[in-house]
């Protein structure tokens, strides 16, 4: 077991872990944020996408351990008091999911992509999101919900 | 999936990382960025009893400048390689390269250093290496050795790294303002190379002086085009001139054949790809 502290969503945590944990494990199963999800077992699909010191990382490939001392961000601290964050609405307005599974991962490297990019083409936004995959297949909306997000300045 | 059970240390120096390594025995991995090795673990590919994080030794990353050589640290993760300054000017091909590895997040976590000790032959960074006369720095209990690109690329997944030795930088001669491109053909986004090529060179007034050229995923390791390139210099960037300079591209290679392409149809793919490649650079 190790003992580490992180910043997730805003609040420290300090916890003992098995060196083996992988972060998206700590975050659901230790923290209770079942929030950001698990798709796949090969760092393919994208849905378990989470920002580590600001950056999207695949939370199911890095080591809880590896993440002591920083700061993570996941889905369930976009909204600010039941409020949702610009991303969150323009995913709803634009019907950008269907079951809903892809969708945490999808918004939070939507977010990354606009933070780096803020006026993304269509193309660019398919670039930015091809570590995310959308097992129902609708990116069509999804690209409009981000170019959606684009137009009301939604980088964070 | 969760790995197996294992003791991990998070050196903050290179020294004490080769201690680490030289006492934990057999059976132990260096990570890096852990985007190759996590998912090995996870599938229970491998089990090591030990693992030696490099992620906390950050006179590892970063680029800069020493005399003619661009140096790059190991952990350098593939997006600040991509997005470096000095990267772009002087070794413009390793930008092009790294900016079609994998996908955003892994090229957040995944490290310069970690996809070339990885050495996949379907890996994107190996033949640009290759093709600059890169250097690769490894430092070991007994000091410190400095291999060339031709010789630190062994065979499949293989390098001239030795157990208990770390790769600590990579040294590139610097091609100031050389263009560049890098052809990637794949059939699906965030793919591996099924094929590819990479070219840098200069030209001037539509005619090319020098090139360097190699090759990805055509054999177990990467391949420099060395006749390309001397029938590239003096040509004339038109697509029948370079189609006959590069239309050997493929002879003598043994490519792997598998579900993406038998090896007769990587070797077309290679003639057709290193034209576009060839093509694109001259610009
Ligand atoms: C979905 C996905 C798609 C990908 N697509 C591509 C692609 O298209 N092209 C491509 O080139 N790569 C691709 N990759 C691989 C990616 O580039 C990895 O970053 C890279 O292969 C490994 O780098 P890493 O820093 O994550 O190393 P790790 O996974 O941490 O380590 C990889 C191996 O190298 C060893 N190692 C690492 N660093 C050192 C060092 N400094 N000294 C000695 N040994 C070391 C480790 O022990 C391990 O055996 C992909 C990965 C994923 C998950
Ligand atoms: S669960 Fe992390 S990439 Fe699929
Ligand atoms: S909405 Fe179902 S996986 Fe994307």
């Amino acid at each position: 077991m190790t003992r580490i502290t992180m910043t997730v969503d805003g609040v420290s945590y300090t916890d003992d872990v098995e060196n083996r944990t992988l972060l998206v494990q700590y975050l659901r199963e230790q923290l209770g944020k079942t929030g950001t999800v698990v798709g796949c077992d090969t760092t393919n699909c994208g849905a378990c996408t989470v920002h580590l010191d600001g950056r999207s990382v695949k939370s199911c490939t890095v080591l809880a351990v590896q993440a002591d001392g920083h700061e993570v961000r996941t889905v369930e601290g976009l909204a600010t008091d039941g409020e949702l964050a610009p991303i969150q609405q323009a995913f709803h307005d634009c019907h950008a999911l269907q079951c809903g599974f892809c969708t945490p991962g999808m918004m939070m490297q939507s977010l990354d992509l606009l933070a780096e990019n803020p006026d993304p083409t269509d193309e660019e936004i398919r670039e930015g999101l091809e570590g995310n995959m959308c097992r129902c297949t609708g990116y069509q909306n999804i690209v409009k919900a981000v170019r959606q997000a684009a137009g009301t300045g939604a980088q964070s | 999936m969760i790995p197996a059970a294992f003791d991990y240390h998070a050196p903050t120096s290179v020294e004490e990382a080769l201690r680490l390594l030289a006492e934990s025995g057999d059976d132990v991995k260096v990570l890096a960025g852990g985007q190759s090795l996590l998912p090995v673990l996870k599938l229970r590919l491998a089990a090591p009893e030990v693992v030696v994080d490099l992620g906390r030794i950050d006179a590892l990353r970063g680029v800069r400048e020493d005399g003619e050589a661009l140096v790059i640290g190991a952990m350098t993760p593939h997006h600040e390689v991509a997005s470096d300054p000095l990267v772009q000017q002087h070794a413009l091909l390793l930008r092009e390269a790294t900016r079609t590895v994998a996908d955003p997040q892994v090229r957040h976590r995944g490290t310069f250093g970690g996809a070339l000790a990885h050495a996949d032959p379907a890996g994107d960074l190996l033949a640009p290496c290759l093709a600059l006369d890169a250097e690769f720095v490894i430092a070991g209990q007994g000091g410190t050795r400095t291999v060339a690109a031709a010789d630190f690329f062994q065979d499949y997944f293989t390098t001239a790294i030795d157990d208990g030795e770390i790769l600590t930088e990579v040294r590139v001669p610097k091609h100031t303002g050389w263009r560049a491109h890098y052809e990637k053909f794949s059939r699906v986004a965030q793919q591996w190379s099924i094929v590819a090529i990479a070219v840098t060179l200069r030209s001037e007034g539509g005619t090319i002086s020098e090139a360097r050229v190699a090759l990805t995923n055509m054999g177990t390791v990467p391949i420099r085009a060395t006749a390309a390139e001397q029938a590239l210099a003096g040509v004339a960037a038109t697509p029948e001139a370079v189609a006959q300079a590069v239309a050997g591209i493929a002879e003598g290679t043994e490519p792997p054949s598998d579900l993406n392409g038998d090896a007769d149809y990587r070797r077309h793919l290679a003639t057709v790809l290193a034209r576009r490649a060839v093509l694109a650079a001259a610009g």
